[in-house]
């Protein structure tokens, strides 16, 4: 029996969350609640490198595979990764010590409940990249509302209550549709075990409405054009850490999920419904970044930015070529570091001066140059300028979506350049120009631990830019696999016709 | 002699009715020991029932009184469940000086009843049971006299329930008219599928039943009765006359209209649809809680009906599932009821939880827990009850039903996280007493924590339920 590394991964958080709640802090601010969160959290990032340095990437199975009996009969609890969720558990278990580092100013009351809120989050976060059985998938995928519902709703700004209820009901019509289409998949094939369903596959009459179930959850959860307005309301609202959590992590499940189930369990449909994907995916590259070019609140802006990067997102995956999923897993992982750089660098400026108009900045420069420079290399690598993790996967994309098809290519293209406009134009009003406000003159530049934790995120960003080697090591096997099978798939389907 | 055996713990528990009531006649300022002995009785009576659980399935007295393992298991949870009840509520009676001898006696009498309903295999003995509970109920409801709420409450309880029972007495002459007999295995043999009559009878007999378990259309009593009633009537209310009810429809529908489905399947669709839907829809408005309450139990028992419109075993054994979580739920949730008191007065307006996380922040915790579990959010116990029904439910391919019953979910999380906003991101209010006296923390804790742990290890419950084979 092999150490079970990849449920101790999930529940190392839990167990964490029970302590803080149990053991006593001294009652200045909880610094040692705070301090045995970031241990944990950085133990599970660790953990977690180690999974990724003992993982065999040559290999296209599952491993690290965990079964054992849950629900009786017909549901296993079973735990696997391959070369693309492994990515996605690093970016998780890295994003969740930079999120309790950064609540060091933020959050002004209750600090215990939000790390346990943060940490069981972790878990629930985890246990979507990691199951290898659909109703455990959708467990941990739902399960993940509470937490996230509690963040935004306690923690959040003036008008949270509303951000909270619309971001919960949203996710929760969006999922249980796929319910019905898991449990509806159980009586169709046997089983709900996703390596035996690869194997035996789906019959094809019933692939289409199950993935239009399946669609209806990830497509909320991404956010797809048109169901994508809980995003910014949640964001505007959700305290800095929650909106790391929400951007970095939460959207990913989606286009992982995507990736996963709805290439993996329904190649037909999928490839029947590409034009619906390719028009979605057009409009919200092209609309929400037009949107996001009129947005006078900073977080409001890199929300919509969001979408039109899970845009790409979504383009890259139903391309169905090589370059644009791989370009598409690499999207996912810069935007996870980029978006969560982003919104800690709003973060930074909100704690000192409580507002995120971006009419109320300007002249940043000269009173925070440190502040000045690094916000540059984030805005740059949103815009995807070569030399940063955002170019990769954005070519990678594109080079994909050119293969396919050049008229949506071009339509595409016409969204970086438009990215490129209001995260400049962004910049420009925060940082340059004239002082606006007297009171800004007072604003101290980034204190230590926001050095730390934005220095952390430079260093990937800047590294995967010039050397995405690793990365793409760890997924091309992976997703090889993922389109051979796709493709066997799809011919075994056209004979079957003729 | 070998019948009576059998039937020890009816036995017992008519006896320790008829005991208890001479020492409250009898002895003066007695009514806190008669409160403590029917408590003891209901254990000794739980021990009883188990004591009969490896028995096989028989019938006894010409086939009119039947042990089997779906009887057993109803029976322990009703009695489980009233055990669990006395113990919340005891301190509740004290403080509005309800704690008169009768009380427990009638709560005793009821359960009676019910146990006499779940084992009773025959429409005579079923309609003894029946009422036998129903008459202790309506006196319980108004049991709080010099309230007008109250009495108004029992009234209307009385009112309403005897005209269900009378539809149900009419389809129960008319089964009889028709086959013959009022034994339910003889009336499944002898009827036969050109006997329109019976067609009637069954819409009678489920109109009455939908009553009893408060299913739209037959709802309309619930809000007023579960406000009006004391909350420790309430509490009852919500809970034991549901599971006696529910067994009483795998019954009818199972035995005795087994050939039927095709009439009843229509009937019991529509009745969980509708009140998946209004249960959603209605509770939103809410302010009582107690009212909110009754509405969510109209919901939660749409669903209970879903699994049993399969005619599968797999959708009998998911209602059982059902109703057994849904009553974990219900104690749980009731009991912080309970814990909301200041001054001698129990509070029951949504808006007087405002801000309890901040004083209470334990009671708040389960209440979150209890009400995100109310509206089936994994990982927690209510979402597995609703799994299994949507698996029996799909497995028939009912694909209407369940998208009903899931989007009428998403309706009804939208009033269950109400009150968590409430509860945790609203303005904070005055503090609660705390000294709650032992029962009821540890109904709430042990409930508290079966609804959160209840996803390790979920094959327990599935396990027993799963001998239960009806068809």
């Amino acid at each position: 029996m092999n150490f079970p590394i990849l449920s101790s991964l999930i529940l190392l958080p839990t167990i964490g969350a029970i302590f803080i709640l149990f053991a006593k802090s001294s009652n200045d601010k909880y610094q040692s609640s705070k301090y045995v969160a970031l241990f944990i959290s950085l133990a599970n990032f660790l953990l977690s490198l180690y999974l990724w340095y003992i993982f065999d990437k040559t290999s296209v199975d599952f491993q690290f595979l965990e079964n054992r009996e849950w629900l009786a009969g017909f549901v296993n609890y079973k735990v696997g990764v391959d070369g693309i969720s492994i990515l996605f558990i690093i970016l998780t278990t890295f994003i969740t010590p930079i999120c309790i580092i950064s609540v060091n100013e933020t959050i002004k009351h209750k600090l215990k409940e939000f790390l346990i809120a943060i940490l069981i989050m972790e878990t629930f976060m985890l246990g979507v990249f990691c199951s290898l059985d659909l109703v455990v998938f959708y467990l941990f995928f739902e399960a993940g509302l509470i937490p996230m519902f509690l963040i935004i709703g306690i923690w959040g700004g003036q008008r949270r209550v509303y951000s909270a209820f619309k971001f919960f009901l949203y996710t929760l019509l969006g999922s249980v549709l796929m319910l019905i289409a898991i449990i509806s998949i159980y009586w169709i094939a046997g089983t709900t075990d996703v390596e035996r369903l690869f194997e035996i596959g789906i019959d094809a009459k019933y692939q289409n409405l199950l993935w239009l179930a399946f669609f209806s959850s990830f497509a909320v959860k991404t956010p797809m054009w048109p169901v994508h307005t809980w995003l910014p309301d949640a964001h505007v609202e959700a305290p800095t850490a929650g909106s790391v959590l929400l951007a970095a992590i939460l959207l990913k499940m989606a286009g992982y999920g995507f990736i996963r189930f709805s290439l993996g369990l329904f190649p037909i449909a999928s490839e029947y419904f590409v034009p619906l994907i390719y028009t979605l995916s057009l409009i919200a590259i092209v609309y929400t970044s037009l949107v996001a070019l009129m947005q006078e609140d900073m977080k409001k802006l890199i929300a919509y930015s969001s979408v039109a990067h899970m845009g790409f997102v979504t383009l890259g995956i139903f391309t169905m070529t090589e370059q644009g999923i791989e370009g598409s897993i690499f999207q996912m992982i810069s935007h996870g570091l980029v978006s969560a750089a982003l919104f800690l660098c709003v973060g930074v400026v909100y704690e000192r001066h409580h507002t995120r108009l971006i009419s109320k900045y300007g002249g940043l420069v000269s009173i925070m140059p440190r502040y000045a420079i690094v916000f540059m290399v984030f805005t740059l690598a949103a815009i995807g300028l070569p030399g940063t993790s955002g170019f990769v996967g954005e070519f990678l994309v594109l080079m994909g979506t050119f293969k396919k098809n050049f008229l949506v290519a071009t339509i595409a293209s016409l969204g970086v350049i438009l990215g490129a406009a209001y995260m400049l134009w962004l910049y420009k009003r925060i940082i340059f120009g004239e002082i606006v406000n007297e009171d800004l003159k007072s604003m101290l530049d980034l204190k230590r631990f926001e050095i730390l934790i934005l220095f952390s995120l430079v260093i990937p960003i800047i590294f995967f830019g010039f050397y995405p080697e690793p990365l793409m090591n760890s997924i091309e096997a992976s997703v090889e696999n993922v389109l051979d099978m796709y493709n066997l798939n799809i011919t075994n389907n056209l004979a079957y016709k003729n | 002699m070998e019948n009576l055996n059998l039937i020890l713990p009816e036995i017992f528990i008519s006896i320790a009715i008829m005991f208890l009531l001479m020492i409250g006649v009898f002895k003066k300022n007695s009514s806190s020991l008669v409160y403590n002995l029917s408590t003891i009785s209901l254990i000794v009576l739980l021990s009883l029932i188990y004591n009969l659980s490896s028995i096989s399935d028989t019938s006894i007295f010409n086939g009119s009184y039947k042990i089997d393992k779906l009887a057993t298991l109803m029976k322990l949870l009703v009695v489980g469940s009233g055990i669990f009840v006395m113990l919340t509520t005891s301190k509740y009676l004290q403080i509005n000086k309800l704690n008169k001898i009768e009380y427990p006696v009638l709560i005793l009498s009821s359960i009676l009843g019910m146990i006499v309903m779940i084992s009773s295999n025959d429409l005579i003995v079923f309609y003894m049971g029946l009422e036998l509970q129903s008459l202790a109920l309506y006196v319980l409801a108004s049991f709080n006299r010099d309230n007008l709420l109250s009495t108004e409450s029992g009234l209307k309880y009385f009112t309403l329930s005897a005209l269900s029972s009378g539809l149900l007495l009419y389809g129960c002459s008319l089964v009889y008219g028709f086959a013959e007999t009022t034994n339910f295995n003889e009336i499944l043999n002898n009827s036969k599928e050109s006997q329109y009559g019976l067609t009637f009878a069954i819409v009678f007999i489920l109109a009455g039943l939908a009553f009893k378990i408060s299913a739209v259309p037959f709802h309309m009593w619930a809000p007023d009765v579960y406000q009006g009633s004391p909350t420790s009537v309430t509490i009852i209310f919500a809970i034991l006359p549901k599971i006696a009810a529910l067994t009483v429809f795998i019954r009818f529908l199972y035995i005795p209209f087994a050939n039927m489905s095709e009439q009843w399947q229509i009937i019991i669709v529509f009745l969980s649809i509708a009140s998946m839907l209004f249960g959603a829809v209605a509770a939103i408005g809410q302010k009582n809680l107690k009212r909110l309450v009754a509405y969510s139990s109209i919901g939660h028992m749409g669903y209970a009906l879903a699994g049993l419109s399969t005619e599968t075993n797999q959708g009998i054994q998911s209602s059982i599932i059902y109703i057994s979580i849904y009553l974990v739920m219900n104690l749980a949730f009731f009991s912080c009821l309970f814990m909301l008191r200041r001054n001698e007065k129990y509070y029951e307006k949504i808006d007087d939880l405002s801000g309890l996380s901040k004083n209470h922040p334990l009671l708040a915790f389960s209440l979150l827990i209890i009400l995100f579990s109310l509206a089936g959010i994994p990982p927690l116990a209510g979402f597995f009850a609703k799994f299994y029904i949507f698996m029996a439910v799909i497995e028939e391919s009912m694909y209407f039903l369940a998208i009903i019953g899931l989007l009428s979910t998403v309706v009804a999380a939208f009033y269950y996280i109400r009150i968590i906003k409430i509860i945790y991101f609203d303005p904070e209010k005055e503090k609660y007493e705390t000294n709650h006296h032992l029962g009821l923390k540890v109904t709430l804790a042990v409930s508290t924590i079966f609804i959160l742990i209840y996803f390790i290890y979920p094959n327990g419950l599935t396990e027993i339920v799963s001998k239960i084979n009806i068809i």
